[in-house]
């Protein structure tokens, strides 16, 4: 066991990968020499080659193609994408390409491309930095998308994403690269895609989310506590697709629920979460589900992430509304 | 850069100048089927040869019944291809069975012939998941749709073959107006920077749907967008088959030599719609044009130095149109025979790992539909 940062937990599940299976190849911008912007891919050219881990041109839409076209030579490829704000450039290769391939050639073809990349507010970045933008990527039949909270999930959940047969967006939150250490064992370990994880167990609320809002809602889980109220936190870990059991699981124990993104009310993924909690345990709701989310406006200009992104105090608030109901 | 004056606005316009004329157009045979270029004459065997012109006139023929059988409701999307056999088949004559062809909507005659069965060709067209369930061995991926897409993905199969140490090459098509797309640039620019083994042809017929190719670009010409990515373009004429098989022929070598991509502009034209769903060319094509092109007709070209040589007479076109008729006949009556798609099969090659929960679900759903 080791103390790790997420990123380096990150570096390390790499690592694991590029050791274990000569196909894996890591590229993108910056990720060679420099060992990427957030140092995400660190010592890996020098550890594997430039054969192994290399630069790209600047150019995010021949990136998602180079993916593609190494799948169909047997690869099985680590694009980054510099952040996740620029998915623009390169929604085709994902959404049109990528996504599609296994489908459209009646299995013949696959894609077992791992997409990693930065997002996520709290850390006052440039434009297009920080958009949450998984709502999109949950809308698109044919890839998984996963957003890691704690070092440990972000290491197990690397490898098995990296090791899938198919399409997987890893994305990851800026915020939480560097924010805390935890216990991150050195050998190889694998987390089911999929599969969320119940990182506070309680009994008054469910309180499901992912990604910062995972922390924000640990937080919050405290604060409610010292009020008497008891509150379940799951991390869904992959928000498409959705661990439905485990949701409905909590949702049936304790009767109430609320759904935490860091994303605009009208993107994201609560919506989804909170329609299935509607269809399949309607009869053990006590309120109806409420989400956190942020408002509907564009991403905010860095001196207002502030007064803009949700954190713990709006959990409580929300989940105060629907313990009171 | 280095220390030179100041470019005067007509230094700059003589500098254009200089680079266009670095594209002059390929030619071997002339409308009269004349050899006009005897150093560049590739070395094929009478048998190639003969092989070449049969492809060709079974092509045309495939086009002909493709287009009569869409008519009548047998075939679906369907982009015609009359005229552009020489700008398809002789560039695909010029590859090896482990070169990697990723084509364009209307390169269905290129996969055809690289050994995708023809009754798949007609399954994909008309939307059935078995057309593109590629044989193995045969190194295609299905028609792209998206304009641009098969020139980023060609860059990384060739950057595949090349980390493989494979001696073969990935190739790609689109049309003039697919020079426009970013992905166009993005595709020849990463193949020049990790000189990846490629091939981008342009195939230029003067026509995206109802757009001219003026209105795409002020460059003469489009072999001349190789300059920005640093690798070497050649135009070529693409009613010519000997020019689009030397071109390509060397584009190869130099690849599996290690040399990097060559993106080739074929000059050539379609005598059909855009396609068959409802383009009218009379629209925006003067019967000037199309005549004038007519004219130009590979097939006459070719027949002609054929012809000449004593290595091709009626008969032997005949016989091929009678095997081309046969051949589609039972392609078609194969692709009949298919089984009718159903919404499990469609759930079951979506992922190769187990189903994801809502998928299984919805799997349920409809196996229960399926069974009444």
């Amino acid at each position: 066991m080791a103390q790790m940062t997420m990123i380096q937990a990150i570096t390390d599940a790499m690592r694991t990968e590029l050791r274990n299976d000569p196909n894996v190849l890591v590229f993108g911008e910056d990720v060679g020499v420099n060992g990427g912007v957030f140092r995400a891919t660190e010592g890996l050219q020098n550890e594997f080659g430039e054969d192994r881990v290399f630069d790209t041109p600047l150019a995010e839409s021949g990136i998602g193609g180079l993916a593609v076209g190494l799948s169909l030579q047997g690869f099985r490829p680590v694009p980054e994408i510099q952040f996740f704000g620029f998915v623009f450039e390169v929604m085709d290769s994902i959404a049109g390409q990528l996504a599609r391939l296994r489908y459209r050639s009646g299995g013949r073809y696959t894609a077992p491309v791992t997409i990693r990349s930065p997002f996520g507010g709290g850390v006052h970045t440039p434009d297009m930095h920080a958009d949450s933008l998984e709502g999109l990527m949950a809308q698109t039949p044919g890839v998984k998308v996963v957003i890691p909270s704690t070092p440990y999930d972000a290491k197990g959940l690397l490898i098995s994403s990296i090791r899938d047969n198919d399409t997987v967006i890893f994305l990851e939150h800026m915020k939480l690269y560097r924010s805390f250490r935890q216990e991150v064992p050195e050998e190889e370990y694998t987390i089911p895609l999929g599969k969320a994880d119940v990182k506070r167990e309680g009994k008054d609320i469910s309180i499901i989310t992912y990604g910062a809002m995972v922390h924000e809602s640990l937080k919050a889980a405290e604060e409610l506590e010292k009020e008497g109220y008891s509150a379940e936190v799951i991390d869904l870990r992959t928000v498409s697709p959705l661990d439905i059991e485990t949701i409905v699981a909590s949702v049936e124990k304790t009767g109430r629920a609320i759904v935490v993104q860091e994303a605009q009310k009208q993107a994201g993924i609560a919506a989804t979460v909170v329609a299935e909690i509607n269809d399949r345990a309607i009869l053990s709701l006590e309120a109806p589900v409420l989400r956190v989310a942020a408002p509907d406006t564009v991403f905010p200009f860095p001196q207002a992430e502030t007064v803009w992104l949700p954190n713990y105090k709006d959990v409580i608030e929300t989940a105060k509304k629907v313990l009171t109901y | 850069m280095a220390s030179k004056t100041k470019l005067t606005p007509a230094d700059v316009v003589a500098h254009l100048a200089k680079i266009e004329d670095q594209f002059e157009t390929l030619q071997i045979l002339n409308e009269e089927g004349e050899v006009v270029n005897e150093s560049a004459m590739p070395n094929l065997s009478n048998e190639q040869l003969q092989e070449l012109m049969r492809r060709m006139v079974y092509t045309r023929i495939l086009d002909q019944r493709s287009i009569s059988l869409n008519r009548q409701g047998r075939l679906g999307f369907y982009a015609p291809t009359a005229g552009q056999e020489a700008s398809q088949l002789a560039s695909q004559f010029a590859l090896e069975q482990e070169d990697f062809i990723l084509p364009g909507y209307r390169d269905v005659p290129q996969i055809i012939w690289h050994g995708l069965p023809l009754y798949q060709a007609f399954l994909w067209s008309r939307g059935h998941f078995e057309g593109m369930k590629v044989p193995e061995g045969v190194n295609v991926l299905h028609p792209q749709i998206i304009i641009g897409a098969q020139y980023v993905q060609t860059t990384g199969v060739a950057l595949g073959m090349k980390k493989r140490g494979t001696k073969a090459v990935a190739v790609t098509y689109t049309g003039d107006g697919g020079s426009s797309q970013g992905d166009f640039y993005e595709g020849i620019n990463f193949a020049g920077a990790y000189k990846a083994p490629a091939i981008f042809f342009i195939q230029n017929n003067k026509f995206a749907i109802s757009t001219p190719v003026e209105k795409q670009t002020a460059a003469k010409t489009l072999a001349q967008k190789a300059v920005s990515a640093g690798i070497p373009g050649i135009q070529v004429d693409g009613m010519d088959p000997l020019a689009v098989y030397v071109a390509t022929r060397d584009a190869r070598e130099r690849a599996i030599n290690g040399e990097g991509p060559t993106l080739i502009e074929t000059l050539t034209y379609r005598y059909g719609p855009h396609t068959m769903a409802g383009d009218d060319p009379t629209r925006y094509r003067t019967a000037d044009l199309d005549n004038e092109w007519e004219k130009k007709d590979p097939l006459v070209r070719f027949r002609k130095f054929l012809e000449k040589k004593g290595l091709w007479n009626e008969e032997q076109e005949s016989e091929v149109i009678e095997q081309a008729k046969d051949d589609i006949k039972e392609a078609i009556k194969k692709a009949d025979a298919a089984p009718k798609q159903k919404v499990t099969d469609l759930m079951s090659i979506m992922y190769e790992e187990e189903m994801p929960q809502n998928l299984k679900e919805q799997y349920e759903l409809y196996k229960a539909k399926e069974s009444k």
